[in-house]
């Protein structure tokens, strides 16, 4: 049985969702609302365990009297509020801006863009052939993990997990202005000589797959990848006693990665080097 | 925390730059050389370290300074005394345009290259050619210097040794009559043969003109810019030393420039602040009524023109009462975005939550934009004494005084003033023995427009990089480290004094029922007298160009800067008040009145505009950050272009424009495509 923190009682507020009335608790955001409402709303940089950044504005929703849109992600539903989600307006921002991230990064790993992109009629092409997309090689400086930012829309997801919301190991940050920011660890050298612990729960928390496994990264490159055969089976990781949740995704019959279940409420996806990269052993057969 | 640290270390002039802000090293845990015997017992660090956090930015500048860039034995050295992670600490160096991370030059010559100074890119060419990449010198584009009304304007700054007495950003000092007199040896510029001598090359009297001093190279000592000291300072000792000097050329040429970039103590004096003000001297004025007749390093003098009476008035009264008179008279923030001031004044005192802090924008980084520098440089105790006001009123013991990096006079002389009025108890624990206790802080700024935004303000002195946050909440709730904070830009802040000595009433009788009060604006471009001009609010745009000697082949006039708007030169009929620029679909925005003739091509003002903003957005936002560069590359392909070979990217720009404007955290993105879109609607650019 799974405990379940009920929190402290907190008050509805009460306000006017696409028309209907909508009642939620205190603190909810809007994107809170929306989901409890059943609407789909497209996110990038939120994450179910992070604050968000709303650096993506995919989210954003008419609220009526701002002069701009709000994203859904961050904006707090306020008592008596009118909110739309879906207007052309909305419409018109999601679009674009999918189409200007799909014209600067790669977005082919990224769970549902496609499906976005065709929702929303967006075309990143019509940028014409030579608009500015970041081109990055993937850096690969050691054996556990890649980081491709050619796939980063810079969502500041990895740089809060590695910060003070998470790890607090502060080994990444952001760096650079403008277009040419990038995530990067200190003086932008290699992983290796940072202050990286190798915890991989940015890994966890990445929307694009700009940062992934080696494993992963490798059989991706091979061919190999193919998460249709693969099998994913929640256990406790064995190297300690806190009793962590791990989730092997196992591919003819090897295990491929480890992530952790962001809703067990001792760990929320969070794992060490060892319970996340530690399983070589377990399919050393001979 | 467990930080972790590389094995680089820095040199002995990055230690000593560093500790020069922070104070030598106590322990081994943060960066002493020896370990003590007390080392090996307990540890240190922690929460006391990272509180501050804040003065990253001025470590950043120390190092910057001493040696010309920020290297990574400097750059950890510095996050280890702060414990700030090395990653944040390059993160945030990396995020401003006057920091370097790699080994460059120690003098580095910014020229301007912004819509002002329209010859400053064959300027900078022309410089970088006759310095030869032997010389030791980095030339660099800049945006804006704000010197536009003597324009093609250029910074030299050349990094060494501090000069003594004058740290570049200090501490608040314990005693401070330790720094008064030695910062009032070294005041400078203000010297009265130094006037005579510009006054010669008025700007007005034609840009294209060589400015009268370009000849009198290698003259005294005396006719530098500020951190120089004493004449001859530069090779103090014999010891062939360098001293860290900054020199403002503007209007520079390729001589002047190049010699200043090879011996930077020897350019020519700037000319006085009150050459940029065409009605220096002229009655009736109420905020640059100082300018020119006051000694702006001589608190005496101000206060023998008026100086400090208003803070009497509101002593008097009561902060309650202070803010009455201010929301009574009816100002509007002058930064561009007119909100009442009163009402945020009223806003900040009234929060549970404390300290309050006050904070006031001198991050004036809009093309275009030159009148608070003037204040600042030719009224730097009007500034000091109004955040005095305005801290007293919203309950705020503490005032940061937030200056763009790029203006080391205004640097100079509030430090000065600052200093002085510390000095005789006009700042401190007992301002006017009234019982109220108020500082002034400054903080530079370097070289980032965004850190203008009011919360990417807050997130670049508090040592981070400066992006803006999301509103709400508000800053009058949850400003400056989270507290209440009440931010206004310098214009704003001087409105406060003729308040209180006129009376709200008077005061609101002037301008229009809206919009009350005097009006600076920055008027430059192809004008006879550009400079800063005074009027009430409600004069036109016609009668200001009028004033300023407007060009008969007038193609258009950009309102506001970079993030406002063109009109025609039909159209100058126009009130200069919020609602007259509103009703007719423009803005007032900082002030900035930049008149273009019809030799100007238009299609080039709109790249740099385009250009200014692709660099000059913090990346934070997907609209912003690629749609500013999407925007730039359009207007590349059309630059040539018009009518049906246009269209298709002129939609383009609108779709995107559009979704910049609906979608961007911040007022720069929500503002980057305004300029461009009323240059294609009421300009008809590309027709």
């Amino acid at each position: 049985m799974t405990a379940v923190p009920l929190g402290i009682p907190r008050r509805l507020v009460e306000f006017t969702l696409d028309g209907q009335d909508a009642r939620v608790p205190e603190g909810s955001t809007i994107l809170d609302a929306c989901r409890a409402a059943g609407k789909d709303v497209p996110t990038l940089c939120e994450g179910d365990t992070l604050t968000p950044k709303n650096a993506c504005r995919v989210c954003v929703v008419e609220v009526e009297g701002a002069r701009t849109l709000a994203p859904a992600c961050s904006r707090r539903a306020e008592p008596g509020m009118t909110v739309l989600t879906d207007t052309e307006r909305t419409r018109h921002s999601r679009k674009v801006v999918l189409e200007l991230l799909a014209s600067s990064v790669d977005m082919s790993t990224t769970p549902k863009v496609a499906g976005w992109l065709k929702e929303y009629d967006a075309k990143p092409d019509r940028f014409g052939p030579d608009a500015a997309r970041l081109n990055e090689e993937p850096r690969v400086d050691n054996d556990l993990y890649v980081r491709d930012y050619d796939k980063c829309i810079l969502c500041y997801k990895c740089v809060d997990a590695c910060g003070d919301q998470w790890q607090n190991t502060f080994a990444i940050s952001v760096v650079g202005r403008g277009f040419d920011a990038r995530i990067a660890v200190e003086h932008d050298g290699p992983l290796t000589d940072s202050a990286c612990v190798y915890c991989g729960n940015c890994i966890e928390v990445c929307p694009t797959g700009a940062l992934s496994f080696k494993s992963e990264f490798d059989m991706r490159a091979a061919g190999t990848w193919d998460e249709e055969r693969q099998t994913e089976t929640t256990t406790v990781c064995a190297y300690c006693g806190v009793g962590c949740n791990l989730t092997l995704h196992v591919q003819d019959n090897d295990i491929v990665k480890v992530t952790s279940p962001h809703d067990n409420p001792v760990t929320h996806g969070n794992l060490c080097i060892k319970g996340r990269f530690g399983y070589q052993h377990v399919q050393n057969r001979d | 925390m467990d930080l972790h640290f590389g094995d680089s270390k820095p040199t002995d002039e990055e230690r000593a730059a560093v500790d020069a802000v922070l104070g030598p090293p106590e322990s081994a845990w943060e960066g002493a050389d020896d370990r003590s015997d007390a080392d090996l017992r307990w540890a240190r660090g922690g929460r006391a370290a990272r509180e501050r956090r804040d003065e990253l930015l001025p470590g950043l500048h120390a190092l910057n300074d001493r040696v010309g860039w920020v290297s990574e034995g400097g750059l950890d050295y510095l996050c280890r005394r702060l414990m700030v992670p090395p990653a944040e600490g390059y993160g945030v160096a990396t995020f401003y345009s006057m920091f370097s991370v790699r080994p460059r030059p120690a003098t580095v010559v910014r020229v301007c290259t912004d819509l002002a100074c329209g010859g400053g890119a064959e300027l900078c060419g022309a410089v970088g050619a006759r310095l030869g990449p032997e010389s030791g010198v980095a030339v660099e584009a800049s945006p804006c210097l704000g010197l536009c009304e003597r324009a093609p304007a250029a910074l030299v700054v050349r990094a060494g040794a501090p000069a003594a007495l004058l740290s570049p950003t200090p501490p608040l000092p314990e005693n401070p009559l330790a720094r008064g007199p030695g910062v009032t040896a070294h005041r400078l510029d203000g010297s009265s043969s130094n006037a005579g001598q510009a006054e010669r090359s008025r700007p007005g009297e034609g840009v294209s003109a060589r400015p009268a001093f370009e000849d009198e190279l290698g003259g005294a000592g005396d006719r530098r810019q500020p951190q120089a000291a004493e004449p001859g300072d530069s090779g103090r000792g014999g010891s062939g030393e360098k001293t860290y000097v900054t020199a403002t050329l503007a209007p520079a040429a390729p001589d002047t420039l190049t010699q200043a970039a090879l011996a930077p103590e020897t350019a020519p004096a700037e000319p006085p602040a009150e050459l940029a003000v065409p009605q220096a001297g002229q009655e009736g004025l109420l905020l640059l009524s100082r300018i020119g007749k006051v000694d702006p390093s001589s608190l005496d003098d101000y206060r023998a023109h008026g100086g400090y009476t208003a803070l009497r008035t509101a002593f008097d009264i009561g902060p309650a009462a202070v803010i009455r008179e201010v929301t009574d008279s009816g100002l509007l923030g002058r930064g561009g975005a007119a909100f009442p001031t009163g009402r945020k004044w009223q806003a900040t005192a009234s929060q549970p939550d404390h300290p309050h802090y006050l904070v006031c924008n001198a991050d004036e980084s809009e093309p275009g934009t030159f009148k608070d520098r003037v204040i600042m440089e030719g009224d730097p105790y009007s500034l000091i004494e109004s955040m005095t006001i305005a801290g007293y009123a919203t309950g705020a013991h503490l005032g940061y005084l937030y200056l763009r990096g790029e203006y080391p006079r205004a640097l100079e002389r509030l430090d000065h003033a600052i200093a002085q009025a510390r000095a005789r108890g006009l700042l401190g624990d007992d301002v006017l023995g009234q019982g109220y206790a108020f500082d002034i802080e400054i903080r530079r700024g370097a070289g980032a427009y965004i850190c203008g935004e009011e919360t990417a303000l807050f997130n670049s002195i508090e040592g981070y990089r400066g992006e803006p946050r999301s509103k709400p909440p508000f800053p009058v709730e949850k400003g400056l480290f989270g507290k209440p904070t009440a931010e206004n830009n310098v214009e704003t802040l001087v409105n406060v004094l003729p308040i209180l000595t006129m009376g709200a009433e008077a005061y609101a009788a002037i301008g229009t029922d809206k919009s009350t009060g005097p009006k600076l604006f920055c008027v430059s471009g192809s004008v006879e007298r550009p400079g800063i001009y005074e009027l009430p609010f409600g004069a036109t745009l016609g009668e200001l160009l009028t004033l300023s000697g407007m060009p008969d082949n007038l193609r258009a006039v950009l309102l506001g800067g970079a993030a406002g708007g063109f009109v025609r030169p039909d159209e100058l009929d126009i009130p200069l008040t919020f609602e007259g620029t509103r009703d007719a679909g423009t803005t007032l925005g900082s002030g900035v009145v930049l008149a273009l003739d019809d030799t100007v091509p238009l299609p080039r003002v709109l790249l740099r505009i385009a250009e200014f903003f692709r660099d000059e957005s913090c990346g934070q936002c997907v609209p912003c950050r690629v749609g500013t560069v999407r925007q730039e590359e359009a207007l590349h392909r059309i630059v040539e272009r018009t009518g049906a070979d246009a269209a298709a990217d002129i939609d383009l720009l609108r779709e995107v424009g559009r979704t910049m404007r609906d979608a961007s955290i911040c007022g720069l993105g929500q503002t980057a495509w305004n300029a461009v879109e009323s240059a294609i609607d009421r300009l008809g650019a590309y027709k």
